[in-house]
Order: structure tokens, then C-alpha cells, then sequence
């Protein structure tokens, strides 16, 4: 018996756009957040955890309500730059990257804030700028903090349920993600096809956290 | 000429303290700051440096201000023409020993790397990643790296005190070499006397902030030159009952010496104490 791929497939390049997008993210705002001195630090700090305690559906609901044309901030987007978020892939992305926020940026910050002030500051007196010492000398000494933000960004986001229910929706093909299809196949009773897509994640989230303790023991021991 | 005129509040585990320091330094010599730990040494290395900005005052070296606080200018590390070698040596251990001598110097500057790397006697070594060395190569890395950049200003912050005494040495006279050969205005944090000695011409002791002192090592250590008494500090290793004389067990510089004491001289004595042992000494005998 055959079942339909497609959720699957979706599943894991919304895990990669979100993963990618949140490297982008993570890194400057871990940095920021890790060498700031401002006395605003608890708030970013907390604004940055709260999706690790916070229902994804009450996220969800406020992401849907942003993102609806009948609120300013949706008529805006869609008068100025005709895109609809609501029930769109788009708009699931927005969403993953903010619910798999923490996931990425604690891992880096805590490397930055554990690697030896003395690192940074040598590279300052060797008269290099702040970006060529993160690129060059922060990031290199902080490979298994990075793989451990970008693998559980992507097992999260794989994973994720209630914001894509409350966002996405069920749409074939743009937002019905594995875990909704999950669900779905359940409430319709086809057993079958729920066990499938169950099996699939479970294999795939199992290979991916093997492969990163094993890399990690790979490079304590190089170090 | 380096002018150097600033304060800072500091807090220390014992309260509250002022550094407040006021002084030039010519250039191409080798100054020491000599001083107990915790006296304030670093906090200046690290204001001339850049990374801990003085409350006010100024710094000028060669008639460029580096820092002057009534004028707002404050140059960042990367702007000020310093090597820095640090006590813990900061080497990047994602770079290689060349890596981190070639990261400092810049790209294509490969035959200043190689001689860099010949003045430190780390040729053979090139490709070791860093922690595969041993403390002493370490060091001789971080100076190379300091000196890649070709700076006015070398600072060196304790960069001898992990090792052991065989090796201190030998990279004493690497540190001197350098900086003969280099011509380089050298200031040097350190609280070995034997250091002092050897590698400056001036040395700035250091208290709680302040100068306290400031002169050749000779003028402030040899007070009592020529008196024809060897004055020599020790710590009891042990005090030892011998028919009516004691034996005494000390420890002196780096060697055990046993000597003879009277019963006056052993009254309240106990080991670890620190005592002077001093002797007549109107022709000692020096051999090697």
C-alpha cells in the first residue's frame, strides 16, 4: 500500500528553510545577547525563551490573528506587498522560526559566553574587527554548539504541531506538515498511513540526535 | 616617548582602590612593572592596550593620543599599534602555529611569518595546532603573534609565570633577543625579581595602584651595595635537635640549605616562617 509522500517531504524543507533562516538569526542575536551589557538583557533573554514554555497554541493564535488581512498588520502586508501569511507556507515559516527561536540561540550563547574572554580580546590587539574575530576565531572554536542549535531547530521544527494547526491549517501541499497529517489519519481512522508517517519521523529524529553525539564525542576528542 | 597619565576606580576583593599612574617611558626600552598581585599591574597593561578604558587621563605614544578623556578619544584595541601577549597566551586553537602567527600578520606576508617564526625557534613546529604544545612553546608563539602585527608598544602581561625555571630563562633571553633585535618600546608586567634584573632598564614598582618606586633595578633592589654582607631571604623548612646546636632546614631561592642555629635564634621559630639569614661575606668564591 502506497501513501502519499507529500506531507513528509513538506515536513523537512519547512525544517530546512526554518533551520537556515535561523542560523541567520541565532548567531547575531546569541552574540548580541551573550556580550551586551544593557539592563534590558532579561527582557530580550525572556522574549527569546518564551516560546520553550509558552502553548503553541496560544502563539499560534496570536500569529494568526497578526497575520489576519482583517488586522493592520495583515491588511498592510497584503495592501502593500500582496502576501497573505495565514494558512500560507510563508506564514508557517514566520512562525517556525520564532517557536524554534530558543533552540538555536541558547546553545551559541552559552558557547560564547563559556569561550575565554582572552580569545576575543587577542584577536582585538592583533588589530582585527568584531566580525572578523566571530568568523574567524569565535565561530571555528564553537562547531559543536552550532551543529547542537541547527540539528534540534530541526528536529523542533519537524516536531512542531499546535502553531502549524493554529497557522497552517491542513492544506495539501502548502501547510499539512507530517505531524498534522498525523492527526488527520488518526480522527479518519486510517491507521495505516498514520503509523507510516509516525515511523518516518521516529527513524529520521532518532539518525539525526545520533548523529550529533556522536560528532560531539568526535570532536572533544580532537580538542 | 610614551605619556601615560590616568585613573581608574578598581574594586578588589579588599575594597575599594585608586589607580592613579603618571609617567613616560622613552621609547625602545624595556620597562618593568614589578608589584604583589592583586597591586593593579594588569588593569594598566590592559588600559594602554584598549580593552579597560580608564575614568580619565590620557595616553599619548609618539605624539599620537591613544586616550584623553577631557577630548573624547578613546581608540579602540584594534587602532592602537600594540602586541599583546596574554598570561593565559590566548592562542586560537582552530589555527595552527603558523595560522595564528600568519592571522596577525595578515595575507601575503609569508617570509615575515618564517622570521617570525625562526626568532622564536618555532620553525619545526609550524603546522602543530595548539594544544599539542607545551606551555614553553606556547609562549613563544603568543610573542611571535604579538610581534606579527609589527607594533610600537609591546605588552607582556606575566608571560613567564607558568613556567618552570629552566625555561623562564631560556625565554628571557628569546625576550630580550626580540627586543634588541626588534628595537621595541617593551612594557612588562611581572612579580619575579630575578626578571626585573635581567630584562629591564627601568622598572615602576607597583602598590595598590600607584608608583611607589621608580628607577634602574640596581638604584631600588642593591641598597646595600659593596657592604661585604650577603643578605639572603629564606622560609624554615624544618628545625632539628642536635646534641646543644640546632640544624636548620631552609629553603633559599631554589635550593635546600641546612645551616647551624643557636638556641636564641631558634626561640619562636616555626617551620614555614620566613627569615634573613645573613653572612660575612668579604671574599666570596664564584664559580660556575
Amino acid at each position: 500500500m502506497s501513501h502519499d509522500l507529500q506531507p513528509l517531504l513538506l515536513t523537512f524543507y519547512l525544517a530546512t528553510v526554518t533551520t537556515i533562516i535561523l542560523l541567520a538569526i541565532g548567531i547575531p542575536v546569541a552574540y548580541w545577547v551573550a556580550y551586551t551589557r544593557t539592563r534590558f538583557k532579561p527582557v530580550i533573554e525572556t522574549c527569546v525563551s518564551m516560546p520553550l514554555v509558552l502553548p503553541p497554541s496560544v502563539l499560534g493564535f496570536y500569529l494568526l490573528l497578526a497575520f489576519s488581512p482583517q488586522n493592520a498588520f495583515g491588511h498592510w502586508l497584503e495592501q502593500w506587498f500582496h502576501i497573505r501569511l495565514a494558512f500560507s507556507f510563508a506564514g508557517l515559516v514566520i512562525g517556525s522560526v520564532i517557536f524554534s527561536l530558543p533552540f538555536m540561540v541558547h546553545p551559541i550563547q552559552a558557547s560564547f559566553q563559556n569561550l575565554p574572554v582572552s580569545l576575543m580580546e587577542a584577536s582585538r590587539t592583533l588589530g582585527k574587527s568584531d566580525l572578523v574575530t566571530l568568523f574567524r576565531v569565535l565561530l571555528p572554536n564553537m562547531k559543536s554548539a552550532l551543529l547542537a542549535g541547527t540539528v534540534l531547530s530541526f528536529a523542533h521544527t519537524v516536531g512542531e504541531f499546535g502553531v502549524v494547526l493554529m497557522i497552517g491549517g491542513n492544506i495539501p501541499g502548502i501547510t499539512r506538515v507530517a505531524s498534522i497529517a498525523i492527526y488527520d489519519e488518526v480522527e479518519s481512522l486510517n491507521y495505516s498511513a498514520a503509523n507510516f508517517y509516525s515511523m518516518v519521523l521516529f527513524a529520521v529524529t532518532f539518525a539525526i540526535l545520533l548523529t550529533v553525539y556522536v560528532m560531539n564525542k568526535k570532536w572533544i576528542k580532537a580538542s | 616617548m610614551i605619556d601615560i597619565a590616568f585613573n581608574k576606580t578598581l574594586q578588589s576583593p579588599t575594597g575599594q582602590f585608586w589607580i592613579e599612574l603618571q609617567t613616560g617611558i622613552e621609547r625602545g626600552s624595556l620597562v618593568t612593572l614589578f608589584g604583589a598581585s592583586g597591586a593593579g599591574k594588569t588593569t594598566i597593561l590592559r588600559m594602554l592596550a584598549g580593552l579597560t578604558q580608564p575614568d580619565s587621563g590620557r595616553i599619548i605614544v609618539s605624539g599620537e593620543t591613544w586616550f584623553d578623556s577631557t577630548k573624547k578619544v578613546d581608540l579602540p584595541p584594534q587602532r592602537r599599534a600594540i602586541g599583546f601577549v596574554f598570561q593565559d597566551y590566548a592562542l586560537f586553537p582552530n589555527l595552527s602555529v603558523r595560522g595564528n602567527v600568519g592571522y596577525a600578520a595578515g595575507k601575503g606576508d609569508g617570509k615575515w611569518v618564517d622570521e617570525l617564526l625562526a626568532l622564536v625557534g618555532l620553525t619545526a613546529y609550524a603546522d602543530r595546532m595548539p594544544p599539542t604544545l607545551s606551555s614553553g612553546q606556547k609562549q613563544r608563539v603568543a610573542l611571535a603573534r604579538a610581534l606579527a602585527r609589527k607594533p610600537m608598544l609591546l605588552l607582556l602581561d606575566e608571560p613567564l609565570s607558568a613556567l618552570d625555571t629552566e625555561l623562564r630563562d631560556q625565554l628571557q633571553d628569546d625576550l630580550l633577543r626580540a627586543h634588541q633585535h626588534l628595537e621595541l618600546t617593551t612594557i612588562l608586567v611581572t612579580h619575579d625579581i630575578g626578571e626585573v634584573f635581567k630584562l629591564s632598564q627601568r622598572v615602576l614598582c607597583i602598590d595598590q595602584g600607584r608608583i611607589t618606586r621608580s628607577g634602574t633595578p640596581n638604584e631600588l633592589f642593591l641598597q646595600q651595595r659593596l657592604s661585604g654582607k650577603l643578605n639572603l631571604a629564606a622560609r624554615v623548612l624544618a628545625i632539628r635537635r642536635e646534641e646543644v646546636i640546632y640544624i636548620l632546614s631552609l629553603s633559599i631561592g631554589q635550593d635546600i640549605v641546612e645551616i647551624v642555629a643557636t638556641d636564641d635564634e631558634v626561640v619562636g621559630l616555626k617551620v614555614g616562617d620566613k627569615v634573613s639569614v645573613s653572612a660575612k661575606a668579604f671574599s666570596p668564591v664564584i664559580s660556575r
